[in-house]
């Protein structure tokens, strides 16, 4: 599933909607997410899951096809961690699916 | 833009941000909310990744079935297969993160 094909659903689900509107929707929440990672903040989504922003500390790792040694930089990085009731969602629905 | 509570960002500033931008009413803003992780929990409920561009992938990954140990007793156990959930942020939400100075909008 893709983005747009949120947005249709969307619009299928809240039909009091316009295109424009589902459109708008969709792409606000995913900005405002976005802008609020980068401003480093958690995002807690509650019976969805939360976002976080890590700390990777800096270190030595090698070039995969050369072997040789690289410094690799300290960064950030954004993470998700599963709501329990997705976590349970996830997993479950394969023995009852299949 | 939502409002910033010292916790971070919650569903509640979503909403708040949704209705200033269509309106109409809190209510219907928070039910659009609700609506639209509704839509990617049940895509994922269904094994399907769910790819949102300029934000990240949440993927549904297999694991097998394997020998463990309970590391408190040592007792070998098995570990069901099980099909777990994880997130590769995209390129572009990377770099923002890195770069927290570049906001996008």
């Amino acid at each position: 599933m893709t983005k747009r094909e949120i947005i249709q659903e969307l619009l299928a689900r809240r039909q009091k909607f316009t295109h424009r509107e589902s459109e708008t929707i969709v792409n606000a929440m995913f900005d405002a997410m976005a802008n609020s990672l980068t401003r480093g903040e958690r995002i807690e989504i509650r019976g969805f899951g939360s976002f976080a922003v890590k700390q990777r500390r800096a270190r030595q790792g090698r070039n995969p096809k050369t072997g040789q040694l690289v410094r690799v930089d300290a960064k950030q990085i954004p993470f998700f961690r599963a709501g329990k009731e997705l976590r349970i969602e996830v997993n479950g629905a394969e023995e009852a699916g299949r | 833009m939502g409002v910033v509570t010292p916790q971070g960002m919650t569903k509640a500033d979503l909403v708040e941000l949704i209705y200033e931008r269509v309106g109409s009413s809190r209510k219907e803003a928070c039910e659009v909310v609700e609506a639209v992780f509704a839509i990617i929990r049940d895509s994922l409920r269904h094994g399907q990744k769910v790819k949102i561009s300029g934000f990240g992938t949440f993927l549904v990954n297999q694991k097998h079935a394997r020998r463990g140990r309970n590391p408190q007793t040592g007792e070998p156990i098995t570990i069901d297969s099980r099909r777990v959930l994880s997130f590769k942020p995209s390129q572009v939400l990377k770099e923002r993160v890195n770069d927290g100075s570049k906001p996008a909008l």
